[in-house]
């Protein structure tokens, strides 16, 4: 059954465009992608991502369970801290990827994709070591971003600064806001500054309600992608599948081969391709599973691509043969029955200006 | 009442000039299911109906701009080339293209016809 989040009756009101998520009900949009994307670029915006899966790992060896787990190195990670990892298979290819809070050194919280929850859960559970509970807490949980450079000035009028984290990728656990407790987190996927809060869903909804009237822009699903895409971030089920390894998807930073083992390493093998940015020189818009020739050669296709809202221009990610990943290489992406040149370009496409506030 | 606007089918609305003559545009309706239109491309010279006149492309999808007449693509709103929003802001006040020597047309609704027909 299609599940509603527990701001369901907010994105109706607020006319959201609802679609079918990963099995949730969620907005598309409520007004215009463009809008809701430029709003998170230059002022701040809100996104109902309910549907993310969080799975709890307690025990005295929960550092070291998740560490043989995941491909980064998270040995040494601390309370309140998180990092960015990948699970792989024994093959070396790419499970899921996912955020690792470290509640404790016996507690740590896994956030994954919402459409890979369900298999995250089973494949963390099928590899479990003796002494380590594993659990679903994905219906516990509604989650909230609030993204773009003014995501800290309208929180203030909720929370005082002090119970915000400060560093990116820091968290505070228990904080209190609108007399709930939730998690805030410093995270995001726009590229912009921004923070994720976690908690039950009536704390959440009141948390969302009380931002929108505040003058928060509600944003959807669409919003959300071409933010990421414009930050040059990744999304599973395109840039990263169970076809490819972290090595092939530029993320190879995220793969620590010095660690001394973990699921998929040994298998871990480098086929000679690689993620790209590319930049339509001609006209169109270039998308998802468009091939891309260097010189009448296939040498692979794209990933996401769509037209980027702040930066005005078709943009795409791709996975191509290595030797024609340098910038600058001019390529050609088919376009349904034409051809365009793109050029490759440096990834991200976007990267915020550091401002002191 | 010659100058009202006749849509197709497939979302296209027709505006004739003469007999022979009309504006085709894109009704509000789809544009709105479209969402932000960036880009949009006619490359079709010689059409006969139902024929692919070029692409409309939303940062949502791309879709398929389909002629509900044949006879021949003479001009292109430069207007919308250069700015596509235009039709995200008023699609039925904004030609995308003019087709002449006109010999066919698909079934055309009038604008409560449509609306029922988009009501189904």
């Amino acid at each position: 059954m299609v599940k509603k989040t527990s701001m369901y009756d907010e994105h109706v009101e607020l006319k959201g465009k609802m679609v079918e998520f990963a099995n949730y009900l969620l907005p598309i949009q409520y007004t215009s992608i463009v809008d809701e994307h430029l709003a998170v670029r230059q002022r701040v915006g809100i996104f109902d991502v309910s549907h993310m899966g969080e799975i709890l790992i307690e025990g005295k060896n929960a550092i070291a369970f998740v560490n043989y787990l995941v491909c980064s190195d998270i040995s040494k990670i601390q309370s309140s801290r998180i990092k960015y990892s990948l699970l792989l298979n024994e093959k070396g290819t790419i499970i899921d990827d996912l955020l690792v809070y470290c509640l404790s050194e016996t507690k740590l919280l896994l956030v994954v994709n919402a459409s890979n929850k369900e298999k995250d859960y089973k494949w963390i559970t099928d590899n479990k070591i003796a002494g380590i509970k594993i659990t679903d807490k994905s219906d516990s949980y509604s989650q909230i971003a609030i993204q773009g450079p003014l995501s800290k000035t309208i929180l203030t009028h909720i929370v005082n600064a002090d119970f915000l984290p400060k560093k990116y990728y820091s968290f505070i656990e228990k904080v209190n806001i609108l007399s709930h407790e939730v998690l805030i987190s410093k995270t995001g996927y726009t590229g912009e500054d921004g923070y994720e809060i976690y908690g039950e869903g009536d704390a959440i909804k009141d948390i969302f309600n009380s931002l929108i009237q505040l003058g928060i822009t509600p944003c959807g699903l669409g919003s959300r992608d071409t933010l990421r895409l414009e930050a040059g971030m990744p999304l599973y089920g395109h840039e990263m599948n169970e076809d490819i390894t972290p090595l092939n998807t530029s993320l190879e930073f995220f793969c620590k081969l010095e660690k001394d083992y973990f699921i998929g390493k040994e298998n871990l093998v480098d086929k000679g391709i690689t993620r790209v940015g590319l930049f339509n020189l001609d006209k169109g818009i270039i998308r998802e599973n468009m091939e891309v020739f260097f010189e009448n050669n296939l040498i692979g296709s794209t990933t996401s691509g769509t037209f980027l809202p702040y930066l005005k221009g078709s943009y795409a990610m791709a996975i191509i043969d290595k030797k024609y990943s340098l910038e600058n290489t001019v390529v050609d992406v088919k376009i349904r029955n034409r051809f365009v040149k793109a050029k490759v370009v440096k990834l991200p496409f976007y990267k915020r200006k550091k401002v002191g506030v | 009442m010659e100058n009202e606007l006749l849509y197709s089918e497939s979302h296209e609305w027709v505006k004739w000039i003469s007999e022979t003559e009309a504006y085709v545009g894109l009704s509000k309706y789809a544009a709105a299911q479209l969402g932000d239109i960036v880009y949009i491309n006619i490359d079709a010279q010689e059409v006969s109906v139902k024929d692919v006149l070029g692409d409309i492309e939303s940062v949502k999808a791309v879709s398929d701009f389909y002629s509900p007449l044949e006879g021949e693509v003479i001009e292109v709103n430069q207007e919308i080339v250069d700015n596509p929003a235009l039709i995200t802001e008023d699609a039925e006040n904004v030609w995308i293209c003019k087709i002449a020597n006109i010999k066919n047309k698909v079934k055309l609704l009038s604008k409560k016809e449509y609306e029922a027909f988009i009501e189904e």
